[in-house]
């Protein structure tokens, strides 16, 4: 039985929740239109389709804590607190870009709200996100590191490595897994021996579960009590969140290898308009009200796409500049 | 000053900048309980405690993914890889992540982190064990790479590199560990990244080389004093950066340069290094550059045979003796 909307939180953080859920979507589209305008060039991954995992985690996160993911991160990074001008700007390329311009779709970074950054080798953030918190652990700071990856990493050889140091060294680690069920175009049967991802952590003691992906609410449950458990113990935890990506692996994969039927079966579980007749539903807002906000995130990406186009190009030399201290 | 060995040196330097600064911490396969496969690490634990002198399962990419996090959170991590043939299990870390994160992250956070790797042939140890990576490390942006020849500069160097705000590789010699020499004693004392230094001034014939490269290079010097060759023997000390202004000084002096490398010939520094004297000075040569380097072959075990595979000092005279009479 799920629990009453109101009993998990007060209307006010439901509806951010709705909120930026809905930017990332937004956003996330109308990189794909700028994308198919030239304006976005490279590698372009869009996190449509998973938003419930990025904001119900954020959520059941403390500001202090850290946040790292791949290269899908455009979400990760708006919903802690990215500007999305300047996420936009750097998509762009623009010198205004959250990374200058030199980073792109894949390396969003931005200390200023501890999230440290998109990692584009896969399972590239994992020993990273426990560096960082053996620094949180070694400083006495009060903080854990959220380390997201996809259902592909968990064949990488760092995942195994860090999962064992993290819990070896008892560290304050989140692991998030947002399996979307395809590394690219490889289904996670034809990668993992053990697909049931969340199982993989019974060769390093570590306790996890798996948790409805497409559910903010559950997300947010469920990563709240892991990261309160993580910061109480000094100890690791790991959260199997099953989840669809709605589009390619990135704009240049046409996702032929997934049926339609799968498709609709996952689109009838969309978490937006899921949540929006929850909220309804359960009287937090009315169709009127969640049409105001839905209008808000529309005008804030309108916002982005304009400063990006008449943000400047990077100078030359700042091909030399920020590579050493 | 006091005499020390090349071990002693670098276990100096790590002890000063852990008692200078609690945020510099150890970590590494065996550098806690068991003091480092070469004992550099001896006597950290017992003074500084099991939070900041830490052994680490055998994962080297999470070493260096784990120092690389540790120094984003404010910590300035030495990590050990026991020797620099287990750097290629950390390439990821080191080269797509250490080098990389301060510029695509648009300048927004560095690493002051240095990672510490034994290397170099001449041990019998096999092909899996001897190898001089250095040029690797070399040809990637983003890291400076150290590779003392002496005490002195193993201890100064390190100090720097522990300072600096930037990612730093620094190579250690295996069969330099033993060598003596005098250290200053000062706490303050270290040497700037990026110079190299005149271990030996000279006339005739300038020899570039790094770390044990030019200690055997001083022995031939002093061989070849004998027959009246002057040679002025340049220690590179940093190869990233590399100290190109003082390699052309040296050269537009002498007109003649040998240079010597202890990895593989081909792409390897000698060749970096022998294409910017051409570059530069090309018009003052009195005599083609000729290069010693390793033998392009994976190093054999057998003593006789793996002899052959690195610059001997007998090479190193010879090569000057070519370059002087113009014979190549």
């Amino acid at each position: 039985m799920e629990a009453r909307l109101r009993t998990v939180l007060p209307d006010q953080e439901l509806l951010r929740l709705y909120e930026q859920m809905f930017v990332s979507r937004e956003f996330e589209e109308r990189c794909a239109e700028q994308y198919t305008k030239g304006h976005i060039t490279g590698f372009l991954h869009l996190y449509s389709g998973q938003e419930a995992v990025a904001v119900g985690a954020t959520a059941g996160l403390h500001r202090d804590d850290y946040i790292l993911s791949a290269y899908r991160e455009h979400a990760q990074a708006i919903v802690r607190g990215a500007d999305p001008r300047r996420v936009m700007a750097e998509l762009f390329g623009k010198a205004t870009g959250i990374c200058k311009g030199k980073g792109g779709s894949m390396h969003l970074f931005d200390p200023s709200i501890n999230f440290m950054g998109g990692y584009a080798i896969v399972g590239g953030q994992f020993p990273i996100s426990v560096g960082l918190a053996f620094a949180a652990r070694y400083r006495g700071e009060d903080r854990i590191a959220a380390c997201f990856f996809g259902d592909g990493a968990v064949n990488q050889g760092t995942f195994h490595e860090s999962l064992n140091w993290a819990q070896l060294w008892q560290l304050p680690v989140l692991f998030i897994c947002e399996n979307n069920f395809y590394g690219i175009g490889t289904e996670v049967h034809r990668s993992s021996a053990l697909a049931s991802i969340h199982k993989r952590t019974c060769g390093y003691d570590m306790p996890s579960e798996k948790v409805d992906g497409m559910d903010v609410i559950a997300v947010y449950r469920a990563v709240k009590y892991a990261a309160e458990k993580v910061r109480e113990t000094s100890r690791p935890y790991f959260i199997e969140a099953t989840t669809y990506r709605f589009r390619g692996h990135s704009m240049a994969d046409p996702a032929k290898y997934r049926s339609a039927a799968e498709n609709e079966m996952w689109k009838a579980r969309d978490p937006l308009p899921n949540y929006a007749k929850r909220l309804i539903e359960e009287d937090v807002a009315t169709r009127e009200a969640l049409g105001a906000i839905e209008a808000r995130c529309r005008t804030s990406v309108d916002e982005a796409v304009k400063f990006a186009e008449e943000s400047p190009w990077p100078e030359d030399s700042a091909v030399w500049e920020d590579i050493y201290v | 000053m006091s005499e020390m060995t090349y071990r002693d040196a670098v276990n100096l330097a790590l002890k000063e900048e852990m008692r200078r600064d609690a945020s510099v911490f150890v970590l590494g396969e065996d550098v806690a309980l068991y003091e480092g496969s070469f004992k550099v690490t001896r006597g950290l634990l017992a003074e500084f405690g099991e939070e900041r002198v830490k052994d680490t399962p055998i994962s080297e990419n999470t070493i260096i993914g784990v120092s690389i996090g540790a120094a984003m959170g404010g910590l300035r991590p030495v990590a050990e890889l026991m020797t620099v043939n287990f750097a290629l299990l950390a390439m990821d870390q080191i080269v797509n992540h250490m080098a990389k994160i301060r510029s695509m992250f648009g300048g927004q956070t560095f690493l002051p982190m240095t990672i510490r790797m034994p290397g170099g042939g001449g041990s019998q140890l096999g092909a899996q064990h001897s190898q001089s990576l250095e040029t690797y490390f070399m040809h990637c942006p983003g890291m400076y790479v150290l590779y003392p020849a002496t005490p002195a500069d193993a201890k100064g160097l390190l100090k720097s590199a522990i300072r600096n705000n930037n990612p730093v590789i620094f190579l250690e010699h295996e069969l330099l560990y033993n060598s003596k020499g005098e250290v200053p004693e000062d706490p303050e004392y270290s040497i700037p990244i990026g110079k190299a230094d005149v271990k030996r001034p000279g006339e005739d014939v300038t020899i570039v080389a790094y770390a044990r490269m030019s200690i055997l290079a001083l022995e031939a010097a002093e061989e070849l004093a004998k027959d009246g060759i002057s040679c002025e023997v340049l220690d590179l000390r940093s190869l990233a950066p590399l100290d190109e202004a003082a390699i052309l000084a040296s050269v537009r002096k002498t007109g003649r340069a040998v240079v010597i490398e202890e990895c593989w010939r081909t792409c390897g520094l000698g060749a970096e290094i022998t294409s910017r004297i051409y570059e530069n000075c090309f018009d003052i040569l009195k005599a083609p550059v000729k290069r010693i380097s390793g033998l392009d072959v994976p190093m054999p075990y057998s003593r006789k045979i793996e002899k052959i595979c690195i610059p001997q000092p007998v090479n190193i005279r010879q090569a000057v003796m070519d370059v002087m009479s113009g014979e190549y």
